[in-house]
């Protein structure tokens, strides 16, 4: 909004590469190409999927800055030992577990859920739906999906979403200590996983960030109260990593701030950046030490983040146009979980809302 | 959005019934009238309903209150009518919002003081010019004129943030206290012309007319005459505008930009906004941000009902 | 000048702060002084009143509303004509449908349940000894922001399992009576009633403090007049105080439409509109601001200028009527 009455910072922080696209397109005299140093740093420190979101038809504007990875399932590792249950290997095997849990402990859920997050009500059913995407429907499908080259109520998609609702639909996986499956909807995003803590739910999907929302004095720590295993895919070997992140762009053509956005790029930058922000920041920069991350979870989605087996995917809602990413894929969704609504409707309903070319 | 519109002219009346010194007229009447009064609280369904009307308006702020206390992980497990059976108190949550933060507490209140005064004194002074003329000048086109700017005060704010942005940047005023001076005033101003010329009808032609005859031009009649009389809807409407400015946030958001603008407001919603469950901050954060204008609120309820009553006041 | 734009320390901005209000009155001073000016044409006195307060109007409302008139014939990205489409969009999409008829319930039930619950109210505590703490307490919320009233209704509407400890007081209530625990917020059309009922919290406060003024105000030889007549209390406050006071009562009603139609806060903080809560305000914003779709976004902001219409019909007639009186 600064940028549409013209009062333009000279670098935007950018969270969603939709986001870089419209000013790509609403402002072509203020966008400016990134720097060559820049794109150097980006070539060779960064995955080259980071490249392709922060660019727009062919030409590169948007630097990447900080990441997250979604893909985890948080829990408790002394439930989980006092229990005997093995971090899960393969999708498979989380099904397996969860009925391992319905069946030892009848009167707990074994996930527990909540995509309420006021105005942004919904966005963590899309974050599910996207990483479920990634496995059913494998990567290249996935990237069709975003780009609107399949519509959105693929079967492809429709299979998806059931899948996630054989978890998030299932009166027996859900919602441990919160209530019925509609109680997804109203339950604070940031509230959802708490109920880990007393045993009353022992799975919880949600970003590498949730750890900011676990009270004071909780570890989180493979050996501490709460930690997270990587939501695993279809066999062991399949590891597709969902993420997100935020991009630097530059909206004023000097070489002080080419320079200024290529040291947001560097190793040193992200380093320093690291050691001063504490937990719950990570870069996907591949030069950056794991020892400056002060958090073991922090680590770890580094880990999953620069891993060259992993395939990364961008946060699907954060690349499609705002009507849907931050519109009728949040409303629907939620709804689908509200109301009980059918999949295929309330996917057709998204698709017949993505603005026309 | 508080935007309440305040301060009717309430027509009819002949006057106070309660803030004046009590004469001997008086008196009589609001003896039969407690007379009355008790004949009709004997009722017991009548007392039960204003006791039951009173409990639902305060327990839930009281609730809000109790839990700004409490800590954190209680909050989120039990609710705060459990505290009295186990009360555990804690001052974190205020220490919190008065320390944490990237903004300091005091800058934010002085802001918040800041943007508060012009913007109640400003719209308030142009709102009695403008309803002046309205009332008391003869010119082509009032009528109409007068029920546009009625009108006007349905504009969404929204609607109107980007083009005044823009504006207020070709003439260089963002990162002052200007664009939210000017902002609040001209959202004010529909509302409180609407209100004042109300207000200005209901005194009595006569008194300005003989004004008239005396030789006085506007200007004269305007602050000889009128503002005397206005004292008390000018009281009423300011304690308004001075709640909506001090509640705002939207405006502070989109035109307070950085820290030594912004308002108590922003500060409060940037602590809470970025972790969307810390019920403690929020708790005890908005009794923070509540708390002046509760307390102006309660001090000047005295003019506030005189100057509902001043409109009444007919000609 | 420059410290004008740019105070940093605190005693810098309470000065800039006073050198503005200084400003302002010095020019006020002199445009005032010129009005007076002998010889002055009536017509530029009424500019000198009316101007700077219509100048700001003009270049804070009008243009902006204008504006926003034509760009609901507009695309998502204002970039090209559209025509009606738009409008076509809002009335036959079934989720719009949803959010007027919303809008309908909402700008139907605030204004009347405000109103007569600050009437009822009013009444019975008139001349009670507890009036003015009675009063205080109802008007309170009034004093609240509507963000901190929506944290507040929170922690009554809030929703547990039964089986667990409540947060919210409401369903502590049902559980204290037996009864299982509810989502208050999740099922159309009560969760639409829920929100209503906080918008009334807050203005019932305002409707009740207006109304119990003018009642006070009702000149004694009527209720006498009605007294020797035998009037019981009820026919007393149905054929004496309402007709009295009904001036008041229209104000009230109108200025609490208006509120209504404007605020979005409330549905914007405790649902996000989501759960077939949203009204045009909060779909408004979402539209313009969240999901790039400003074209209709305008046309709901005009559906809005709209809507007030017949208020604002009402509300001249009104005028017309007093006008005649006097």
């Amino acid at each position: 909004m600064r940028l549409e009455s013209g009062n333009a910072p000279d670098i935007a922080y950018v969270p969603q590469p939709g986001l870089i696209e419209r000013i790509a397109n609403d402002f072509p005299d203020q966008i400016t190409e990134v720097g060559e140093q820049a794109q150097s740093n980006i070539d060779e420190y960064y995955n080259e999927a980071w490249r392709g979101y922060g660019t727009v038809d062919d030409t590169l504007y948007g630097a990447p800055l900080g990441a997250n990875a979604k893909s985890f399932v948080w829990y408790s590792p002394a439930a989980f030992e006092e229990n005997g249950y093995e971090i899960p290997e393969t999708w498979d095997d989380l099904m397996a577990l969860s009925d391992q849990i319905v069946s030892d402990h009848p009167d707990v859920k074994p996930w527990c859920a909540g995509i309420e997050s006021g105005g942004a009500t919904g966005w963590p059913a899309t974050d599910w739906v996207e990483d479920v995407m990634l496995r059913t429907a494998g990567p290249e499908a996935y990237d069709q999906w975003v780009e609107h080259e399949i519509p959105f109520d693929d079967p492809q998609v429709v299979e998806a979403v059931d899948t996630v609702g054989e978890i998030l639909r299932n009166p027996d996986y859900v919602n441990g200590g919160l209530g019925e499956v509609q109680s997804i909807a109203t339950t604070p995003f940031g509230e959802a996983g708490l109920p880990i803590l007393d045993g009353s739910c022992y799975l919880h999907r949600q970003a590498s960030f949730y750890q900011a929302n676990w009270p004071e004095d909780v570890t989180v720590a493979e050996d501490g109260d709460v930690f997270a295993f990587f939501l695993p895919g279809q066999s062991a070997e399949d590891r597709p990593v969902l993420g997100a992140g935020e991009f630097t762009v530059a909206l004023a053509d000097r070489p002080e701030v080419a320079a200024l956005q290529a040291y947001l790029t560097s190793p040193e930058w992200s380093n320093e950046k690291a050691k001063v922000s504490g937990p719950g920041w990570v870069s996907a920069n591949s030069e950056l030490d794991p020892a400056n991350l002060e958090s073991p979870i922090d680590q770890l989605a580094y880990e999953l983040l620069t891993d060259e087996d992993a395939t990364f995917r961008f946060d699907a809602s954060d690349l499609m146009p705002a009507a849907v990413g931050a519109g009728t894929f949040w409303t629907e969704m939620t709804d689908w979980i509200a109301s009980g609504k059918d999949t295929q409707e309330a996917l057709s309903a998204i698709e017949s809302s993505w603005p026309a070319e | 959005m508080t935007s309440n519109a305040p301060v009717a002219p309430v027509k009819d009346l002949d006057g106070d019934g309660r803030s004046e010194p009590v004469r001997p007229r008086k008196l009589t009447k609001a003896e039969k009238r407690a007379i009355d009064t008790k004949n009709r609280l004997s009722s017991p369904w009548a007392s039960a309903i204003a006791i039951v009307i009173a409990l639902l308006w305060t327990v839930p702020t009281f609730g809000l209150f109790v839990t700004s206390w409490r800590p954190p992980a209680d909050i989120r497990t039990s609710g705060w009518w459990t505290f009295f059976g186990d009360p555990e108190v804690t001052t974190e949550n205020y220490v919190e919002v008065f320390t944490g933060g990237s903004t300091d507490f005091a800058s934010a209140f002085i802001n918040t003081v800041v943007i508060t005064l012009p913007a109640v004194i400003i719209p308030i002074t142009l709102a009695l010019l403008a309803a002046y003329a309205f009332a008391w000048m003869e010119f082509r086109g009032r009528n109409i004129l007068f029920v546009a700017v009625f009108a006007l005060q349905i504009v969404p704010i929204q609607v109107t943030l980007i083009p005044l942005l823009t504006q207020y940047n070709n003439w260089g005023l963002v990162g002052s206290f200007w664009p939210v001076w000017i902002s609040h005033t001209i959202f004010a101003l529909p509302l409180a012309i609407f209100l004042l010329h109300n207000f200005m009808m209901d005194i009595p032609r006569t008194l300005i007319e003989a004004a008239r005859v005396d030789g006085a031009g506007h200007v004269k009649i305007f602050f000889q005459v009128l503002l005397p009389l206005l004292v008390p809807a000018i009281a009423a409407f300011g304690i308004f505008q001075f709640l909506w400015v001090w509640n705002d946030l939207l405006v502070g958001l989109v035109f307070g930009s950085g820290p030594d603008v912004s308002p108590l407001t922003v500060r409060l919603a940037d602590l809470t906004g970025t972790r969307g469950t810390a019920w403690h901050l929020l708790s005890s954060g908005a009794f923070v941000a509540m708390v002046v204008p509760v307390t102006v609120f309660l001090l000047l309820q005295r003019y506030f009902v005189r100057g509902l009553l001043a409109g009444g006041v007919k000609g | 000048m420059d410290y004008l734009l740019g105070a940093d320390s605190s005693t810098q901005k309470l000065v800039v702060m006073v050198v503005a209000i200084l400003l302002f009155v010095g020019v006020m001073a002199l445009v005032l002084f010129v009005a007076e000016l002998p010889k002055m044409p009536r017509w530029a006195t009424v500019v000198f009143f009316l101007g700077p307060a219509l100048l700001l109007i003009a270049f804070g409302l009008v243009y902006p509303a204008i504006n926003t008139v034509l760009s609901s014939f507009k695309s998502p990205n204002l970039q090209e004509w559209v025509g009606t489409d738009n409008y076509v969009e809002v009335f036959t999409n079934p989720s719009m449908r949803r959010v007027l008829l919303n809008t309908l319930l909402w700008v139907l039930l605030v204004p009347t349940v405000s109103t007569a619950i600050g009437l009822v109210y009013a009444v019975l505590v008139d001349r009670t000894r507890f009036e003015k703490l009675a009063k205080t307490l109802v008007f309170l919320p009034m004093a609240i922001s509507m963000v901190g009233a929506s944290i507040i209704w929170k922690f009554v509407y809030d929703f547990k399992p039964a089986s667990r400890p409540q947060t919210g007081l409401a369903n502590q209530f049902l559980v204290w009576l037996g009864l299982d625990t509810q989502q208050f917020l999740l099922n159309w059309p009560w969760n639409t009633l829920f929100l209503i009922a906080v918008m009334v919290w807050i203005q019932a406060g305002f409707a009740m403090t207006v109304l119990s003024a003018s009642i006070k105000a009702i000149p004694d030889d009527i209720i006498e007049a009605a007294k020797l007549d035998g009037a019981s209390n009820f026919r007393m406050f149905r054929s004496v105080t309402v007709p009295s006071i009904r001036p008041a009562l229209v104000v009230v009603l109108t200025t609490v439409a208006m509120a209504t139609l404007k605020v979005f806060d409330i549905v914007y903080s405790m649902t996000g509109g989501n759960f077939g809560t949203s009204i045009v305000a909060n779909e408004f914003y979402i539209q313009t601001f969240r999901t790039a779709q400003r074209g209709v976004g305008a046309t709901l902001a005009v559906l809005l200028f709209v809507m007030v219409v017949p208020i604002v019909v009402y509300n001249v007639r009104q005028m017309k009527l007093s006008e005649e009186q006097r």
